[in-house]
């Protein structure tokens, strides 16, 4: 006997009481229908906490609690609200701070000071703002979900009004509102089905975080680069708009620098950043800089082109799921408006430790390292939601998906990154000696990939990657024989590659040059490199060899901190050039 | 509405169960048998069946033990009156002073609105090199020292708690050997440092529960203390043995292990207490300085692994040295830029030049010929373990980095040092023995 809705537990009834609490799982009984993964409602004095069913068995409900369960008693009572877990969509999301169930934490501080609140759930987009609406649908145009009704302008961006998603067939328009300024959800539209029955839309709709949003024509094959001026990307392993890629490390390789400069320098019209159960600090230091930054192609400051959702680690840990379908749910909304969009994902391993953490929980089998059977076909099949489509007006829109992977004890060989390895185009694998080594970014370049187009030369990357394995087999021979035992030749070929390493796979982040470099900058700074390593040397003496290539290492390190087509951008090369050239031809005076 | 019950259905390991009506999670209660009386938290609900985790530990408890709930959670005092104070994992006093009533606080309070944090900005010197120079400490970070038993880590840690400028110091000790806890004790005593310190301490001697609440109770008094605009030091030691319990307890539960033991939630146990770290926006800030120390020495070990991904960087403590390698503090680059131009590059290089430097060791103990560039290594490398690595020096961060340049003039010729030109200019020091420009 808990029913409250008035129902008196007959099939609509929607109330349950909890019979169990473990931790952030809740044993619910219930009286009426659920459905599995919907939203749920647990009353607790006047607050009402969120969460989520993820079992079902007989009477009975386990429900995942996606806040803290402190002071919850059995026999409480929980609403079920046949909803399943949904974000708002519309204008408003740009610059935003969300946390993992899309509250506005900026907002959540106004009313609730330092410290979060649970049971509090504000509105994602402001209700009070106006937007200055244009309707781009006539009367009695017929249009389809995800077709555009009207744009608001939205910072840098003009955001369309869409038919909503979850609408089906065709519907033809039977009003549309003057162009003004109206709220979110004033009704700007209404729309009529075959049937004749009216449909009200206004610019916010719904959409459930965990099905793919699937408006579009086609699905094409990602091919052109995203640029993310780091060298080591862009000209080695580059990544494609719409396509996928992983950067799992061990802690301290330098993941989280990575992903800030790529976030920073993407060349993408969005950034979602999906800070999921990692350091609050770092998700600080990025919603209190990009503000203050500029974005080079735009003008604007960077945040006008971010949304940033975040579930830091002390924050309840079934939330963390969610962050991440929060995160991929707006960056697909926003492809749907033609726009190129990048969700960076930090780290995906504290996601799948939820799923680990939940399943442990429910008594399931425990597979691999505790983790669940089913880990690899739910990240497969989040890495699946990155796409570049066409939509049904011709344009072209794309989500790009870049994952972090935190595996225990720095050890690949673990679930998450072999399940994440199987579904990424791109594998940047960052490797703790060369962290160690302060060899920044520390990627692996020899075990890296990507199955993406360079922006260099096909044969060019190929003598670099060549000139890289030969060097590596150098060094580990000379391991053996020692330096004495290695020939001239050979210390050169080592000493070449190093080069290569020093100068152009490593880049300071820091600085306030070298920590972006254009694909023009790219495509020369590597032309000079090929030909150095193209060049044929002799020297006297080993030691001769390696102060050369030392003062040439400075030398480009040096031409690297410049301005390119400054005047010491300039002079620098020629004195590379000079002492290419004297070494050359010295080789040749030899011979 | 009974509160009281004299019936215990299960005891196992330091878990009891009740039959009981109308409890909450979470919620305290206060166990009375014959050996006295303990608190007890309740930590599962199964229909009647309440799960209670017994804070002193369950030897000796009859099943007809006195259970009474309190209908409240684990709460502490919070009061300036505790500062000099000790108290042990239950919040009772150690010392021979009164108990504190006042102002109750609640522990494991919620997290911290991200947006209310702001960047941290301010070093904390503490006069080590291999800290100040190569991984400076920054107010309201999270930091573990990982080390293993027999390094001098607990020295280490009173040492920076000494130097460091902070208003208020907090020690949460979590299975400290007895003179481990009157070291820290007697250190804090002699250099007047007692008065601003609160001492919450669990013995290797006392029950496994008390382990548990240590670091809630140091942190939910330095968040108060924060709060207040004060600048709070958090040090915890050790924090192993508080995985460690948490690990006891889970598996008297029957929860599935998942690595080597540990629960699932292991990661977000530990970050729940570390991200209490922060730097308020318009008030005080703590900063938590914990040791970890590594079961058999490896780091990939679940309770160091875990606390790696959580924490902002770490110290590695071996051989009485803090090891350049692999240590790491993450908010260095929020102000190395600020102290001094050459800060970074003599961070960056000399560095480079120790990897170096290890290489041609290994070399040497090979048996291989050094060449002209490996006698160069070789000299650096032991100038440089000696005069910056050795825990006993004793300067500040522009003495360091003057001494960084000397060492390096002393050993190299500038360009063999990778560093700009435009700084080599500016530092290297002209009275060199072996290198000008």
């Amino acid at each position: 006997m808990g029913c409250k809705c008035g129902s008196i537990e007959s099939v609509n009834c929607h109330c349950g009481r909890i019979v169990g609490i473990n931790g952030n799982m809740l044993t619910v009984e219930f009286y009426g229908t659920v459905r599995q993964n919907e939203v749920a409602y647990v009353v607790l004095g006047d607050a009402r906490l969120k969460a989520e069913v993820i079992r079902i068995r007989g009477r009975y409900a386990d429900l995942q609690i996606l806040e803290e369960p402190r002071w919850l008693k059995v026999r409480g009572h929980v609403d079920f609200t046949g909803e399943l877990l949904a974000v708002e969509l519309g204008p408003g999301l740009l610059t935003q701070i969300f946390d993992g169930l899309q509250n506005p934490l900026p907002e959540l501080a106004k009313q609730c000071g330092f410290f979060l609140k649970r049971g509090v759930y504000l509105d994602a987009l402001p209700r009070d703002k106006k937007w200055e609406f244009t309707p781009v649908a006539k009367k009695d145009d017929t249009l389809r979900s995800g077709d555009t009704i009207g744009t608001v302008p939205e910072g840098i961006f003009t955001h369309r009004i869409m038919v909503p998603f979850s609408l089906k067939g065709r519907y033809s328009v039977e009003r549309i509102a003057k162009p003004g300024s109206y709220r979110v959800d004033e009704v700007i539209a209404e729309l009529k089905d075959k049937k004749g029955s009216i449909v009200k839309v206004s610019m916010i709709q719904k959409w459930p975080v965990k099905i793919p949003l699937k408006c579009y024509s086609e699905r094409l094959m990602p091919s052109e680069t995203l640029m993310t001026k780091i060298r080591i990307f862009d000209t080695f392993f580059p990544v494609a708009k719409g396509g996928t890629f992983c950067v799992p490390g061990p802690f301290g390789a330098g993941k989280t620098v990575l992903q800030q400069l790529i976030s920073r320098n993407a060349d993408v019209d969005i950034v979602v950043v999906a800070a999921c159960g990692e350091r609050a600090g770092e998700v600080v230091e990025t919603l209190r800089e990009f503000p203050e930054l500029t974005d080079p192609r735009t003008g604007k400051s960077l945040m006008e082109r971010t949304v940033i959702i975040c579930n830091t680690s002390s924050m309840p840990v079934a939330a963390r799921e969610a962050s991440v379908y929060t995160a991929v749910t707006i960056a697909e909304y926003y492809r749907q408006m033609g726009l190129h969009v990048l969700l960076l994902a930090d780290s995906t391993s504290r996601w799948a430790q939820a799923l680990r953490e939940v399943s442990g929980r429910l008594e399931e089998i425990p597979g691999d390292e505790a983790y669940p059977a089913y880990l690899e076909s739910v990240i497969a099949a989040f890495y699946e939601r990155a796409a570049i489509v066409k939509l049904y007006d011709g344009s072209m829109g794309s989500v790009t998906i870049g994952g972090t992977v935190s595996p225990a004890g720095g050890n690949f060989d673990e679930p998450v990154t072999q399940a994440t390895l199987k579904v990424v185009g791109a594998f940047h694998g960052l490797s703790r000696e060369r962290s160690d080594a302060r060899r920044y970014p520390a990627i692996h370049p020899l075990d890296s990939w990507s199955k993406y187009c360079s922006i260099v030369k096909p044969e060019d990357l190929q003598l670099a990657q060549k000139t890289l394995r030969d060097g590596n087999d150098v060094a580990q021979m000379m391991k053996v024989v020692g330096e004495e035992g290695t020939s001239i030749d050979d210390f050169i070929t080592y000493l070449k590659g190093e080069y290569l390493d020093s100068t152009y796979m490593q880049q300071n982040a820091f600085h306030s040059v070298d920590s972006s470099v254009s694909a023009e900058r790219q495509r020369y700074t590597f032309d000079k490199i090929i030909k150095i390593l193209e060049t044929k040397m002799t020297f006297d003496s080993k030691d001769k060899a390696r102060a050369f290539f030392q003062t040439l290492t400075q030398r480009t390190k040096d031409w690297n901190y410049v301005d390119m087509g400054s005047f010491e951008f300039k002079g620098i090369e020629a004195q590379l050039d000079k002492m290419i050239g004297e070494v050359a031809e010295s080789a040749q005076n030899i011979q | 509405m009974r509160r009281i019950y004299n019936k215990i259905e299960q005891i196992a390991g330091n878990v009891i169960t009740v039959i009981a009506d109308e409890v909450a999670y979470g919620e305290l209660a206060k166990i009375t048998s014959r050996e006295g009386s303990s608190l007890a938290q309740v930590i599962r609900l199964e229909g009647d069946r309440v799960s209670l985790q017994v804070l002193a530990g369950t030897k000796g408890i009859s099943t007809n033990a006195e259970i009474r709930f309190l209908g409240h959670s684990m709460k502490t005092p919070f009061s300036k009156s505790m500062l000099g104070r000790i108290f042990t994992g239950s919040g009772e006093p150690r010392d021979n002073g009164p108990s504190i009533t006042e102002n109750m606080i609640d522990i494991g309070g919620p997290s911290v609105n991200p947006v209310k944090r702001v960047i941290p900005r301010n070093m904390i010197q503490t006069g080590i090199p291999m800290i100040d120079v190569f991984n400076t400490l920054v107010e309201s970070q999270k930091l573990p020292i990982f080390s293993i038993a027999g390094e001098p880590y607990n020295a280490l840690l009173a040492r920076i708690a000494l130097q460091a400028k902070v208003d208020i110091i907090i020690l949460g000790g979590m299975g400290l050997k007895h003179d481990d806890y009157l070291f820290f004790r007697n250190i804090l005593e002699k250099n007047g440092a007692i008065t601003r310190s609160i001492l919450f301490i669990h013995t290797a001697a006392d029950p496994t529960v008390e382990c548990i609440l240590v670091p809630d109770l140091s942190l939910a008094v330095a968040e108060q203390f924060a709060l207040q605009g004060k600048r709070v030091l958090v040090l915890l030691t050790d924090m192993t043995n508080f995985a460690d319990s948490i690990k006891e307890i889970a598996n008297t539960m029957e929860q599935i292990p998942s690595n080597r033991g540990y629960p699932g939630d292991l990661y977000s146990q530990l970050a729940s207490r570390y991200e209490k770290a922060v730097d308020f926006e318009g008030a005080g800030s703590i900063t938590v300085l914990a040791v970890t120390t590594m079961p058999g020495d490896d780091v990939t070990h679940p309770i160091p692994d875990n606390t790696g991904y959580i924490t902002e960087g770490q110290f590695y403590l071996r051989n009485g040295r803090i090891e350049p390698f692999g240590s790491l503090s993450r908010l260095k680059q929020q102000v190395n830029n600020r102290t001094r131009e050459d800060h970074r590059a003599i961070m960056d290089s000399m560095i480079q030049l120790y990897a170096l430097y290890k290489e041609s060791i290994e070399k040497q103990s090979m048996g291989f010929r050094m060449s002209a560039w490996d006698n160069k290594l070789l000299k650096y490398g032991e100038r440089f373990e000696r005069e910056m690595m050795d825990l006993n020096v004793n300067i500040p961060l522009e003495q360091a980095l003057n001494l960084g340049w000397q060492i390096l003039a002393d050993c190299f010729q500038p360009a063999e040092t990778g560093i700009p030109t435009k700084l080599i200019e500016k530092f290297w020091p002209a009275a060199a023995s072996n290198g000008t420009l």
